[in-house]
């Protein structure tokens, strides 16, 4: 199932991203609940320390695997509205890279909806992060691969 | 036949480029394709089991041929969000 597109939006975006226009955007008098779950940059991953994080994205890919979620999680829970965006470029502690904003009637489906969302999304969207370390080394985010850090450990934000 | 190859995080920084041609009699397995291309770049060996193909936009498993014309990515596993 697909979605008109005015109640689907995905995107890859290089500037910050306005939380306020996306609760906007999946509010709706149809709904009795918005969920809007924010992923941002974390500072410490265990004792190493981040002063930023560089996000890379495949973008034809990115934007068909995110909008074939949204028609998975469609399927799933009687969405109102959904949206998916994520940035791309360098990030500064505590932005957001990820915003993730989902409308049901009511608000457990909301809930598991976004879980959905967002757990997906980091399992097969074609985006990786690469941390750099205080110490100005740089390192890859790839859990499961060689990484120098075990995928349980892997940084996430 | 030519398969026109991107390569993403660190697999592209690994290889040097962000993007490679590889020549195949026909059309190749992912498996087989995998091994051109770590044959090509040996530097690529380090996450050679960890390396994830897409045609067209979609994941494809090592059994998998590659089609003529397509767009093939080559990538270690994903960390967005």
């Amino acid at each position: 199932m697909s979605f008109n597109e005015s109640d689907c939006w995905i995107e890859l975006v290089d500037q910050p991203i306005d939380v306020s226009v996306v609760q906007e955007f999946v509010t709706t008098r149809s709904a009795g609940a918005v969920v809007l779950f924010l992923g941002t940059v974390r500072e410490m991953t265990g004792e190493r320390q981040t002063v930023a994080l560089d996000y890379q994205a495949y973008p034809e890919m990115a934007v068909a695997k995110m909008q074939e979620i949204a028609s998975e999680a469609k399927e799933k829970w009687p969405i109102q509205k959904v949206a998916l965006i994520h940035r791309t470029g360098r990030l500064e502690l505590a932005e957001a890279s990820v915003v993730v904003g989902v409308s049901t009637p009511h608000r457990g489906d909301s809930f598991a909806a976004g879980q959905f969302l967002i757990d997906e999304l980091k399992v097969r969207v074609p985006v990786w992060k690469r941390e750099n370390w205080v110490d100005g080394t740089t390192e890859w985010v790839h859990p499961g691969a060689d990484s120098g850090l075990p995928a349980s450990e892997s940084p996430e934000s | 036949m030519s398969v026109s190859v991107l390569l993403f995080a660190r697999a592209s920084d690994l290889a040097g480029t962000s993007s490679t041609e590889l020549e195949f009699d026909e059309n190749p397995t992912v498996a087989e394709f995998k091994l051109a291309l770590t044959q090509q770049f040996p530097q690529l060996e380090v996450l050679s089991k960890q390396l994830l193909v897409a045609v067209n936009n979609n994941y494809v498993q090592d059994g998998d041929a590659i089609p003529d014309n397509a767009e093939v990515a080559c990538f270690p596993p994903v960390s967005g969000g």
